[in-house]
């Protein structure tokens, strides 16, 4: 479904990406793991565009889609839930859904469908994103991607802060978009996070995938974490 | 006359100048709110908008409300046209960073003040006001025209505040405001967003213009002034918010009517600009404003 292949991106000078390869299948849980500095969360801005690729290419569906301005690419299909959230802090949750819908001609229909993924959320419409706890905020964030009605799904880092429960929840949401044939790429850090969820497991180091393995076959084998994420 | 309506004259007449201000300013606060672009530029637009109601009102035949109301509809379009191109043209290629936008829209002040002294001269010229009227008042008349004015302005406000809080293309503003990558992310076209703000922004100083010109005449030179009370009344008001803008501009308008009418414009002036200088050292981020984090 999306490929990246032969992937160079970076800020400027600093070339962050090098070479990198990947892919996520429909009904697929990609994790990406790595040390910090790895490039993980610069990976995901390649692909929606917030950061320039140098050579390479991303496709998604066989169209190639890095040569595509930002803003059409959420249009795709690709809904981001970036690192920290990056909610519209100011706006209503009710706003941030909206942004959510602009490139959507069924609005009514996904949001609704959306809020009975989150039922909390609708009852804080009226509240400002910013007076949110953090998992409200988690939980906004990813209805706002999921507006897009993405076929691919970018998740940074979303347990990140979050209390126990609300872990469990996102890792549910994550396993229903599954079934509904959502690819999957989630950048995380917590073993158990990953291993819960995972179909296959990136490893990135340089800014390039070393190694993919099953979750399933990663989960007797604590070593390779150790190799890559220092765990 | 006595200092009872010697006041209430110098308050109308602060009334107009606070009308017009905030229109004018809310147009410099909304550009750098959303596009964090100090828009020095902005007074230009002023005097296009006030220069372009001269041509209309001799080339379009008929009565001078036609010819007024073409160029109430007209000259803040095209100036907004304008500043669209020059957003596309200039400030989009420098990436809106602050410090070389600052720079080009200092270039784009004298292109805009040369071409007009080219194409208009050098001379000030009327602009007949579409109709005249007065209030008879017990102890004075005043020009009808000129509250018509402060309506109208207080009119365009509420549409403007209606556009930003209640339509999509006000969402997308704010939205855009908050965060632009993230917005990207949404689909927003960002570009677009930011020419259409910065037309929007210079549309609102020209309508301003043309509102007033009738009573204070078109020149080439008459974008200085209004860029200055405009960067006070922002300052003052908190950049970028329109709240902010319009009470500050109530507060610099009404002082400069009563100080100008009881002692001289240019103390007015002077008033204003310590009381900014003050603003700047003890509330830096404005009356409304948020601090910087």
């Amino acid at each position: 479904m999306l490929t990246l292949d032969g992937i160079t991106a970076g800020y400027g000078a600093v070339r962050v990406l090098n070479d990198l390869s990947l892919s996520v299948a429909e009904h697929e849980v990609l994790c990406v793991m790595g040390r910090n500095g790895a490039g993980k969360s610069t990976m995901l801005k390649a692909i929606v565009g917030a950061v320039p690729v140098s050579a390479g290419t991303i496709t998604l569906d066989g169209a190639r889609i890095d040569r595509l301005p930002a803003h059409e690419v959420p249009r795709q299909g690709i809904g981001y839930v970036p690192q920290g959230r990056r909610l519209f802090g100011d706006l209503t949750v009710a706003e941030n859904i909206e942004i959510g819908l602009m490139t959507r001609r069924r609005g009514a229909r996904v949001r609704d469908n959306v809020l009975s993924l989150f039922p909390l959320l609708r009852t804080r419409l009226g509240q400002r994103a910013r007076t949110l706890s953090g998992g409200e905020q988690q939980m906004l964030a990813i209805a706002r991607a999921l507006c897009l009605e993405p076929k691919v799904l970018l998740l940074d880092e979303p347990t990140e802060g979050l209390q126990p429960s609300m872990i469990a929840h996102i890792r549910e949401t994550v396993v229903a978009l599954r079934s509904t044939g959502v690819a999957t790429i989630l950048v995380e850090q917590r073993v158990d996070a990953v291993l819960a969820v995972a179909d296959r497991v990136a490893f990135m180091v340089g800014g390039t995938v070393v190694e993919t393995a099953a979750a399933s076959g990663l989960a007797r084998d604590a070593a390779q974490f150790a190799k890559y994420v220092g765990i | 006359m006595d200092f009872g309506p010697f006041l209430l004259l110098a308050l109308m007449e602060g009334l107009v100048t606070a009308a017009v201000l905030a229109l004018t300013a809310s147009g410099l606060s909304l550009v750098f709110g959303i596009m964090r672009v100090v828009n020095v530029a902005h007074g230009e637009f002023f005097m296009l908008g006030a220069v372009l109601a001269w041509f209309v009102s001799v080339s379009v035949p008929g009565p001078a409300p036609v010819a007024f109301a073409v160029a109430l509809l007209v000259c803040p379009l095209i100036v907004g046209a304008i500043a669209a191109l020059a957003d596309i043209l200039v400030l989009k290629r420098l990436n809106y960073a602050p410090e070389p936008t600052i720079v080009a829209t200092i270039g784009l002040l004298y292109i805009l003040q040369q071409a007009a002294l080219s194409f208009f001269g050098p001379d000030a010229r009327p602009v007949p006001a579409p109709f005249s009227f007065r209030i008879q008042l017990p102890w004075f008349g005043y020009a009808g025209y000129k509250l018509v004015v402060v309506a109208a302005a207080g009119l365009l406000l509420l549409a403007v505040w209606l556009i930003l809080t209640r339509t999509r293309a006000g969402l997308i503003m704010r939205a855009t405001q908050q965060d632009r990558d993230t917005a990207r992310a949404f689909g927003i076209n960002v570009d677009r967003v930011y020419a259409g703000v910065f037309a929007m922004g210079a549309g609102l100083a020209a309508v301003a213009a043309v509102l007033i010109v009738p009573i204070r005449q078109a020149h080439y030179l008459m974008g200085g002034d209004p860029l200055l009370l405009s960067f006070i009344v922002v300052i003052i008001g908190g950049l970028g918010s329109l709240r902010g803008t319009l009470v500050a501009a109530l507060l610099i308008g009404l002082s400069d009517g009563v100080i100008s009418t009881f002692f001289a414009p240019t103390l007015a002036k002077i008033l204003a600009t310590l009381l900014v200088a003050m603003v700047l050292v003890f509330r830096p981020q404005g009356l409304f404003g948020k601090r910087a984090p």
